[in-house]
C-alpha cells in the first residue's frame, strides 16, 4: 500500500510508543550453569523483583498494549510465584513465552500449563543427543528436556517450541531437531549464539564457521516456518533475505527488563553502557522506553561506519550490536560474523584485556573439589 | 517475528461482511498500527492508517466492497482489496 508515511523500516528504527515484545528474566536463579549463558545466570540475586512489583509491571504492560512477553531467566520455574505472575500476565492480555531447561516442568506442571490460554513455551535444547547437548548445558540435561518434552506431549500442549541456539557442534543437526520438533506437534525455534554473559568464554569456539553460516542460511531459507526470534538477520546479506524485520531492534522495537528491573536495550546487552534505567524508579518503565537518552540515540539513524562500502549493508544493517560490543569491536562497522568476512581483521587486532564483560554476573562460584581423607 | 505483511492472495471475495477478528488486537502506532493474532501468535503491520481505519469499519457495513467504497480516496480501491485479502489470511479479519 503506497503512502506518504516514512517506510516501514525506518518508522521501526526510530522507536515505537512501546515494545513490540519484549524480554523479562524473572529471575538469575538457575538450576543449571549453561557454557553460553547471556545472563550468566546462577545465583539468585537478592533485589529481584517481589511478586507485588512484578504485578505492577505487567500493569505497565498491557496499558501500553504489550501483546506478548519473553519470559526467561535464569529459570523462571524457580520462582515460587511463576504461576501467579504468568496468570496474572494472561488475565491482562500480556501474552507469556516463556523459555525454560524443562528440569521442573512435570507431568503436573504441564497439565496446567495446557489448561491456559496465550502462553507458550520454549524448551531449550543445544544438541540433538545428550552427547552433544550436555557439554553445553550440564550432565543430564538432555534427558531432562526430553521428560520435559514427553510431559508436555501427554498434557495435550499444542505447538511449544524447541529452542536451540545454534552452534558449531550441533548446526549439522538440524534435520534432527526439525524431525525431533515434528515427532511432538513442536515447532523448532533456532537462535544465534552470542557473545553475551558466559557466551564471551566459548563464542569463539562455539560460533559457527563461514562454510556452516552459509548453510544455516540456505536451511532456514528453504523453512520458513522455523522460528528465529529475528536472530540471523546478518546472513540476510547473502542474498534473499530471511522472513522477519531484518534489523537490530535493540532500543527500539525490544528491550530487556532484568531479575532487578533495569532495563536494557536488548537481552544480549547486560552492561552498564547500555543501561536505559529501572522500572523501580518513578514514572516505571513508560517512562524508561520514552525518555531513556539511551534510547533515544539508539533510535537516530544507523552510523555504518566501516560498512558504508558494502554494498550488502542495507540487507544486514551491520549486524548485531551486542555480538560486536562483547567482542571489542566498533559498533558502527561489520559484525564479527559478516558472512564476507569483513571484520575478520579487526577481530584479530582486538586485545581480549579490552574486550568488554558483562557487568552482572551471578554465576555460581567455581566448585572445589572436596577430597575426604582419613587422618591416621 | 512472523508475520511480515508481504502480499496479497487473489480470489478474495468483496461480497462478504467481514470484521475485526475478537482473538486480535490492535495497537496504534505513527506508521498505522501493529496487530496481534493471540492464537496463532502472529504479528501484523497495518501499514497506513486509511487501512487501521478501514478495518475497524468493516463491522459497520454489509460488506467488505461497501467499506471499501467508505474508505478514504488516498489509496485505490484494488490497494485496499488487497490489503484486506492478506488480513484475512492472516486472520486479522474474519467473516462477520
Amino acid at each position: 500500500m503506497s503512502s506518504s508515511t516514512p517506510a516501514l523500516v525506518d518508522q521501526l528504527k526510530s522507536g515505537l510508543d512501546a515494545p513490540i515484545c519484549l524480554t523479562w528474566e524473572l529471575t538469575y536463579a538457575c538450576n543449571l550453569e549453561c557454557v553460553h549463558c547471556l545472563s550468566s545466570s546462577g545465583r539468585r540475586d537478592q533485589r529481584e523483583l517481589s511478586t507485588a512489583e512484578a504485578r505492577r509491571v505487567i500493569d505497565e504492560l498491557r496499558d501500553l498494549q504489550v501483546f506478548y512477553v519473553n519470559i526467561g531467566g535464569g529459570e523462571p520455574l524457580v520462582r515460587r510465584d511463576f504461576f501467579e505472575i504468568l496468570e496474572y500476565s494472561i488475565d491482562n492480555h500480556v501474552g507469556v513465552k516463556f523459555s525454560t531447561n524443562g528440569y521442573l516442568l512435570d507431568q503436573a506442571k504441564a497439565d496446567h500449563l495446557a489448561t491456559l490460554d496465550n502462553v507458550d513455551v520454549q524448551l531449550s535444547l543445544d544438541g540433538a543427543d545428550a552427547a552433544t547437548n550436555d557439554p553445553i548445558r550440564g550432565e543430564g540435561s538432555y534427558a531432562a528436556v526430553r521428560r520435559a518434552i514427553d510431559n508436555l506431549g501427554r498434557a495435550g500442549f499444542e505447538n511449544f517450541k524447541i529452542s536451540v541456539v545454534a552452534t558449531r557442534h550441533n548446526v549439522s543437526q538440524m534435520d534432527a531437531f526439525e524431525q525431533l520438533a515434528g515427532d511432538h506437534g513442536a515447532e523448532l525455534r533456532v537462535t544465534r549464539l552470542r557473545p553475551s554473559g558466559r557466551g564471551a568464554d566459548v563464542y569463539h569456539e562455539l560460533r559457527l564457521t563461514q562454510p556452516q553460516q552459509v548453510d544455516l542460511y540456505h536451511w532456514l531459507l528453504a523453512r520458513p516456518h522455523v522460528l528465529t526470534g529475528d536472530s540471523f538477520f546478518h546472513l540476510s546479506a547473502l542474498g534473499e533475505p530471511l522472513p522477519g524485520l531484518n534489523l537490530c531492534g535493540a532500543g527500539r522495537v525490544v528491550c530487556l527488563i532484568d531479575p532487578v528491573g533495569d532495563v536494557y536495550a536488548c537481552p544480549f546487552v547486560i552492561h552498564d553502557e547500555f543501561l536505559a534505567g529501572n522500572v523501580r524508579s518513578p514514572g516505571g518503565f513508560r517512562r524508561v522506553w520514552t525518555q531513556s537518552e539511551l534510547f533515544g540515540a539508539l533510535r537516530e539513524p544507523d552510523n555504518p561506519g566501516a560498512c558504508a562500502s558494502c554494498g550488502s549493508y542495507d540487507a544486514c544493517g551491520g549486524g548485531c550490536l551486542a555480538t560486536k560490543f562483547f567482542t571489542g569491536l566498533p559498533l558502527a562497522g561489520p559484525d564479527p560474523d559478516c558472512v564476507f568476512g569483513n571484520a575478520d581483521d579487526a577481530l584479530s587486532g582486538i586485545d581480549p584485556q579490552s574486550v568488554p564483560r558483562a557487568s552482572q554476573d551471578h554465576s555460581k562460584p567455581a566448585r572445589t573439589k572436596v577430597v575426604l581423607t582419613r587422618k591416621g | 517475528m512472523r508475520g511480515v505483511l508481504i502480499a496479497a492472495t487473489a480470489s478474495f471475495e468483496t461480497d462478504r461482511a467481514l470484521r475485526l477478528s475478537p482473538q486480535v488486537g490492535l495497537r496504534p502506532e505513527p506508521f498505522g498500527a501493529l496487530a496481534y493474532h493471540f492464537d496463532s501468535r502472529r504479528l501484523v503491520f497495518l501499514k497506513s492508517q486509511e487501512l487501521v481505519e478501514l478495518v475497524q469499519a468493516l463491522s459497520r457495513h454489509r460488506t467488505a466492497a461497501d467499506a471499501v467504497s467508505a474508505a478514504p480516496s488516498t489509496h485505490s480501491p484494488a490497494s485496499y482489496i488487497a490489503a484486506l485479502a492478506s488480513l484475512e489470511e492472516a486472520g486479522v479479519i474474519c467473516e462477520q
